[in-house]
């Protein structure tokens, strides 16, 4: 895969870290609004706030006249019931008609995109019109920018939350449930995500990434998706796969191993990230990951491999960075 | 004040006796910047297998713990712990040990050069 789609040196997309906090730093108009909501709501709470507090210091210290008038039943009905009811009511009507096209069922021709929260990653397919899974990938999203797409969220386990704070707001991913959520991005970039919904052991380390394409890009990254990986040139890194039983738990398309538990591993030299979204993606960190992933993310599913030898580990890892 | 006194005079017989006093013999390595060299460390992820200092996480296991690297006569056990010698194993270190589950690093020479000075600093 070429080198515009690796993330360029020293940028690792911001999940939850830096200033403006991403949640409050939207690119596109399902999370815009959203942050718009926020200001609002914390103006009002600000506002609430300084009158209540004046009004509890002139009700103590408050010249007499003042202190009448606040001791009335008048004002409880006004400011303590029919203000409460007006400006939450406007409130919640304002929050709900922000929010609803962002979960409205998917219409017709309109792109989908699976997202499965397993313990601690993140299974992605990407659909066709008749709802067909066409890529399987993992822990990476790619989309267009400048159009909706439609995330189908589901769950293999346990509840999980999925959220990428630049691109949208939270949508819990529930057993037994689909939940739609609309995500636009309206800059190319990589967006970083995060469980938001804590399901266990190294839930903090379940990260993901969103990457957004300009349209032609993103069809080009999609046709190299599709493909299978390439006829290995690495045979003695495909060697140390296979005989180490990798391909029970993972796929690589093109290739014998065609497990489902684990994360699809096609292209996953192409990856921004390793182990969910928390690792940079070299040759390095994937010998680390595969030597003893516990280590770095204690209680995921992959076990260590403490049998292979040092060139062994190099091997295999050089065989996974190349495919690309 | 007479304590320090007695305890300098007591050392200095100590230094003059030792071979090499570490804290005098820095390896300094021309143009590098401890500073740099942590962040191409965190951005490379050296600590998916390494413990370093002043990385808070991940904290690795795979290969050895970084700590108190400067002190260290050898590199990996087997090469001298010389600046030329460590930046090479940094950015290639299959060349130097084809055993070694470490592989090559992909980083420039000055990157790996600021590595060094990083690692040069854990006491």
């Amino acid at each position: 895969m070429s080198a515009d789609l690796r993330i360029p040196d020293g940028v690792q997309p911001r999940g939850l870290e830096g200033w403006p906090p991403p949640a409050m730093d939207p690119v596109g108009p399902m999370s815009q609004p959203l942050n718009t909501l926020t200001w609002v709501l914390l103006a009002m709470v600000a506002i609430v706030s300084v009158v209540v507090v004046v009004a509890l210091w002139l009700a103590l210290f408050g010249p007499r006249s003042w202190r009448r008038k606040l001791g009335g039943e008048r004002l409880v009905l006004i400011a303590g019931f029919a203000f409460p009811v007006v400006v939450l009511t406007g409130l919640l009507v304002y929050g709900l008609t922000t929010t609803r096209q962002v979960s409205a069922a998917p219409e017709p021709g309109e792109m989908r995109i699976r997202v499965t929260g397993e313990m601690w990653w993140w299974r992605v397919a990407y659909l066709d019109a008749q709802g067909r899974e066409v890529i399987q990938d993992a822990n990476e999203v790619h989309i267009p920018v400048g159009q909706p797409v439609v995330f189908e969220l589901e769950s293999a386990d346990v509840i999980h939350s999925f959220w990428v704070p630049r691109l949208g707001g939270k949508m819990d991913m529930i057993p037994g449930r689909r939940n739609i959520l609309r995500l636009q991005a309206d800059e190319p970039g990589a967006f970083g995500g995060q469980c938001a919904e804590y399901c266990g052991g190294p839930h903090a380390l379940m990260g993901l990434v969103v990457v957004a394409h300009a349209p032609t890009d993103f069809a080009a990254w999609q046709a190299r998706a599709a493909l299978p990986a390439a006829r290995n040139s690495l045979p003695a890194g495909a060697a140390v796969f296979e005989a180490s039983g990798c391909g029970a738990c993972h796929t690589i398309r093109g290739t014998a191993a065609n497990g489902q538990a684990g994360p699809d591993l096609t292209h996953v030299g192409s990856r921004r990230t390793l182990g969910a979204g928390i690792l940079p993606n070299n040759q390095g960190t994937m010998a680390g990951w595969i030597s003893d992933s516990q280590s770095i993310k204690p209680g995921n599913r992959m076990p260590a491999y403490p049998v292979l030898t040092g060139q062994q580990l190099r091997d295999v890892s050089a065989y996974l960075e190349s495919l690309k | 004040m007479r304590l320090a006194a007695a305890a300098a005079a007591l050392s200095l017989p100590l230094g003059l006796c030792a071979c090499a006093d570490k804290s005098d013999a820095p390896r300094p390595i021309a143009g590098a910047e401890a500073s740099r060299g942590l962040a191409v460390i965190e951005r490379t992820g050296c600590a998916a297998c390494h413990r370093v200092p002043g990385v808070d996480w991940p904290q690795g296991t795979v290969g050895g713990s970084l700590a108190g690297f400067a002190d260290r006569s050898l590199i990996a056990g087997r090469f001298p712990n010389q600046p030329d010698v460590l930046v090479r194993w940094l950015r290639d270190a299959p060349s130097l040990s084809p055993e070694t589950g470490m592989p090559t690093m992909p980083i420039s020479d000055a990157e790996a050069r600021d590595v060094a000075a990083y690692l040069y600093t854990l006491k």
